[in-house]
């Protein structure tokens, strides 16, 4: 059941998760579709696919971005880091550890965007001002938690100490 | 107590953090298909014909369906069963569906649905629910209390009149509270699917699966013992997935017809229009003081706009008026209501369902009554507190009250005394108080079994497994069924195994509304695991040589507590228990008491519990731009007990939040096309973008207190925490905004150009107040006459037949959620 309209796939090769993966895509697929979709890594969400909620986002080449608004096949070749990517084997990341212990996961739909999101910040800046955590994530909505308990996660995974870098910065560096 | 009180990592809390939490539109089946809705660009329109031919014959299409495949019409409410899941016959707002495309990929439904062509005699449209009781033709439904309009109440707990004649001061507003919608981030999805026997099974985002189950059942005439619903855990539901939605039904047909798994999932501008939010009230408040400002009577009109269908929408109305009673001492009481259908998306529950409107009004309404007296509007409510116990004007039986506690430290913490009306020009504080119900004391569909059942299963390596019909939504209830299972067992939270939200394996939960799961499945899991812990007592106490009432259930140990050192562990005591008894297993349920209110109507505000709310709110206006924010927030509320303080916490934040959100920014607005576009009405903004909710730039600081007095209805004393929170901080806004610029805002949201205006009127030497100015006259029905319990009721109407011949003329009445 083939529809008339173009749907010739393109190669696509990305560094997920710190793995290799190369896939066929139709080229008007967006990352968050692949992710979901192709390579079934549900974990990243969908809130608006327009870009206005943050839900769908993604970390490429260590900067979060809106995965619904880019098209996998711009992302040839870049590294991404997803909220399956943020886990050390069974082991939680400090941020996952506090996020869970402080609250800051209620319904959990808008997590994992605000996970990638907030880690991209604690890699770039270490020691972040409760202003500088509020201003990184306010492109992330959250409806459950009126976003006290998330700064005070972030907080604590930042005092927890610097090897808060996730496991998948990690492995964004192995070639 | 080991677990209950503990701050404590929630049991979902890893499933939530690595995103293995598993949503509905995570859920991929092999051959599965795809649902697309074909909505209607009309908001009130005759369909006259629907030609689906090249839509069937596109590629990749495996099923069409339009309104001749259901002839079934369904509703939450029994009294308002008027949804079809595609349209038959008449759309009646922008966006209700007139057919479904099921096909191998999302992109080629979509595509095949936009061959679909319909033809539509527009109809004349209903903005809102003025224009409604003006205009009788055409009509939206031809069922309702009155052309367009859907309900109407008319309850007199005393005679108001003479009260508010012999009042020393009557205070008279009219105010007016916005629509605004639940916006989860999840969007509402469903996969639907036969299993290998041919049962079908619905995996949905719904906060109701046990009511699911049912209108399924309905709508397509299958045995409901052939329907397994399965709630997934919801992305935010905040009410919003409370109904059963037409997507769900059209999904499970397409799935029984092309015998494949079928999922949709609603696009964010879709959900819009799935709606069922805050409903639009317009309100005519009138009290009757003492000279210190005690309340004498009351008189509230309410005037609702419900959208294009009943959804809960018999219930909302009544709410809009019956918890008016439970915070203050009101000695008598009139409350008329009034719900108008109009051609938009539905309105239904939102967090506080009903009552944050008239709750808004009362509380700003007190601070005038204060202000106009010269009374310190803490003391104005400190003073008149509803007693505990207390049976109110309307038969509501009231639990603890911690409400003055409350209030003495949102005033102790916010330095109400030292500082309001003494913060620079532009500074305010404005205070509020509310109370909510904990559970509604009666189920959607008239019944008389439990609203909840727990069910505990024991493994002999130890394992309990919990089955609770509840449904996480995000506020925590698989937590707190785990917590008090393990708390009743000597266990750890994370020792207790859940299965929670499938119509199939667990219990009937009625679910996730009313803030009713942690009291009612908490007292079900309470029972069934007492129970369970009885029989592990018995034979444990046969090993130990000791009587079972000396045991203790702690640390995953059982033993004496008079000599410690006679002791098993928690699986030895399973094991020990299975051979005296067999297998092993419990159950637990609860129904709430019988309420006082035996009048009809009466069947909404009563609850097992109540729980209050004081908050203080402090704002920094810009008198230029009119700009409000809000720095800093106190809130006190009366929990009962706090089961895991994080949790609860989050609660409360998240109730502010939501608040805040409501008071400043968010409305679900419609707006008019020009007459060349057929006047249609259309959402103004059915975007998250244009639908403005507060970022985390807009989160203030928010002090939480809670106030814990155990309720003896409670689970460990418990109350709820899911909704009251919310329901202060619209009027303390609005009485900050007072504090800091002397305007009174009477209606919600408070915006900064309607804060201007103030100003103005303020500057032009007039009075410095906006809001609605009239109440519109309304047909009400003949009062139906309580009389309160201090004048020798008995909490039936004195005249129940002439009322009831007005209140309920439509069918399936003796089935009402209304019904007492």
């Amino acid at each position: 059941m083939k529809s008339g309209s173009d749907e010739r796939l393109a190669r696509i090769a990305l560094k997920v998760n710190g793995e290799r993966r190369e896939l066929l895509a139709a080229g008007y697929k967006t990352l968050l579709e692949v992710l979901r979709e192709d390579l079934g890594l549900t974990g990243t969400k969908h809130g608006c696919e327009l870009g206005e909620c943050g839900a769908c986002a993604v970390q490429v080449n260590g900067e979060p971005v809106l995965s619904c608004l880019l098209l996998a096949l711009d992302c040839d070749g870049a590294s991404i880091t997803t909220v399956e990517g943020l886990a050390r084997g069974p082991e939680l990341s400090r941020l996952q550890a506090a996020f869970a212990d402080l609250g800051a996961a209620q319904c959990g739909y808008c997590t994992p965007g605000i996970l990638v999101t907030a880690q991209a910040l604690l890699d770039r800046n270490p020691r972040p001002s409760r202003q500088e955590i509020a201003e990184a994530l306010s492109g992330n909505l959250c409806r459950c938690t009126g976003y006290l308990q998330i700064f005070e996660a972030v907080e604590e995974a930042a005092r927890a100490g610097a090897e808060t870098t996730a496991p998948a910065a990690a492995g964004r560096e192995v070639s | 107590m080991k677990v209950i009180g503990q701050s404590r990592r929630r049991v979902d809390a890893r499933a939530k953090v690595t995103g293995q939490a598993r949503f509905a539109d995570d859920l991929a089946l092999p051959r599965m298909l795809f649902c697309k809705l074909l909505r209607s660009p009309h908001p009130h329109a005759l369909v006259r014909q629907l030609d689906a031919g090249a839509a069937r014959a596109a590629a990749g299409v495996a099923l069409v369906l339009t309104g001749d495949d259901f002839t079934v019409a369904y509703g939450i409410m029994p009294v308002s069963q008027d949804e079809y899941p595609l349209a038959r016959g008449k759309v009646r707002y922008v966006g209700d569906p007139v057919a479904a495309v099921v096909a191998a990929s999302e992109r080629e439904a979509a595509e095949a649905a936009a061959l679909i062509r319909v033809s539509y005699e527009p109809l004349a449209t209903v903005a809102s629910p003025e224009e409604a009781l003006r205009r009788p033709e055409p009509r939206i439904h031809d069922y309702g209390e009155g052309p367009n309009v859907h309900r109407l109440a008319h309850f007199a707990f005393g005679d108001v009149e003479s009260a508010l004649a012999n009042a020393d001061r009557v205070f008279e507003d009219v105010f007016f509270y916005e629509g605004n919608t639940h916006l989860p981030l999840e969007q509402h999805a469903s996969v639907a699917a036969l299993d290998p026997d041919g049962r079908l099974t619905l995996w949905s985002s719904t906060q109701t699966p046990h009511y699911v189950h049912r209108e399924l059942a309905r709508a397509l005439d299958v045995p409901a013992h052939r329907i397994r619903v399965v709630a997934t855990p919801n992305g935010g539901g905040f009410g919003g997935k409370s109904d059963p939605f037409n997507h769900e039904i059209v999904v499970a047909k397409a799935a029984l017809v092309t015998g494949r798994p079928v999922k949709i999932t609603l696009t964010r501008e879709e959900v819009f229009y799935a709606h069922r939010g805050r409903h639009p009230v317009l309100m005519r408040l009138k009290t009757g003081v003492k000279r210190d400002g005690t309340i004498v009577a009351m008189d509230l009109e309410t005037l609702l706009d419900g959208g294009a269908y009943g959804s809960y929408g018999a219930a909302s109305t009544l709410y809009t008026g019956q918890l008016q009673t439970v915070t203050y001492h009101v000695p008598r009481y009139r409350f008329r209501a009034c719900r108008a259908f109009t051609n938009k998306p539905p309105c239904g529950p939102k967090r506080g369902h009903g009552t944050p409107q008239p709750r808004f009004a009362q509380e700003v309404q007190l601070d005038k009554i204060a202000v106009g007296l010269g009374r310190d509007p803490a003391d104005l409510r400190l003073q008149q507190i509803e007693s505990p116990g207390a049976l109110t004007a309307n038969w509501l039986r009231i639990g603890t009250i911690g409400l003055k506690a409350c209030i003495e430290r949102v005033v102790e913490g916010s330095g109400w005394r030292e500082r309001r009306g003494r913060l620079p020009s532009g500074h305010g504080l404005g205070l509020a108080c509310s109370s909510y119900l904990c559970g509604a004391g009666l189920p959607i569909y008239w019944n008389e079994m439990p609203h909840s059942g727990v069910q505990l299963q024991f493994d002999r390596s130890g394992r309990v497994t919990a089955f609770c019909g509840a449904t996480e939504i995000g506020q925590g209830s698989d937590d707190v069924l785990a917590a008090i299972v393990a708390e009743v067992l000597g266990l750890e939270a994370g020792d207790v195994r859940l299965v929670t939200g499938d119509t199939d394996v667990t219990p009937v939960d009625l679910g996730s509304y009313s803030s009713r799961v942690t009291l009612m499945m908490g007292n079900a899991a309470i029972q069934a695991a007492e129970r369970a812990r009885a029989m592990l007592a018995a034979a444990a106490a046969t090993r130990l040589g000791v009587p079972a009432e000396r045991l203790a259930f702690a640390e995953r140990r059982v033993f004496d507590v008079e000599n410690p050192a006679a002791a098993m562990t928690f699986q030895e005591a399973v094991v020990a228990a299975e051979v005296a008894h067999g297998t092993l297993g419990t159950t637990g349920s609860y129904r709430p008491p019988r309420s006082a209110a035996r009048y009809r109507g009466g069947g909404v505000g009563p609850s097992s519990a109540y729980s209050y709310t004081a908050a203080v709110v402090e704002v920094e206006v810009d008198a230029t731009t009119g700009w409000i924010r809000v720095p800093k927030v106190w809130v006190a509320h009366d929990i009962g007990r706090v089961l895991n303080p994080v949790l609860a916490r989050g609660q409360v934040e998240g109730g502010v939040y939501m608040g805040l959100g409501e008071t400043l920014m968010e409305e679900q607005a419609f707006r008019r096309l020009p007459p060349r576009l057929s006047s249609a009405l259309v959402h103004r903004i059915p975007s998250i973008l244009e639908y403005k909710s507060p970022t985390s730039l807009e989160m203030p600081e928010v002090v939480t207190y809670f106030v814990e007095e155990p309720d003896p209805g409670g689970p460990f004393g418990a109350k709820e925490v899911g909704q009251g929170p919310l329901l202060p901080v619209a009027p303390a806004v609005a009485n900050a905004i007072f504090d800091a610029v002397g305007v009174r805002v009477d209606e919600v949201p408070i915006t900064p150009d309607l804060v201007l205006k103030g100003l103005e009127e303020k500057a032009k030497g007039r009075k410095p107040r906006v809001g609605p100015a009239a109440f519109p006259a309304v047909p009400w029905p003949e009062a139906l006459v309580v009389p309160p319990p201090w004048e020798g009721g008995d909490g039936k109407a004195v005249n129940e037949k002439a009322q009831s011949r007005d209140v309920l003329p439509t069918a399936h009445s003796g089935t009402a959620g209304v019904k007492v």
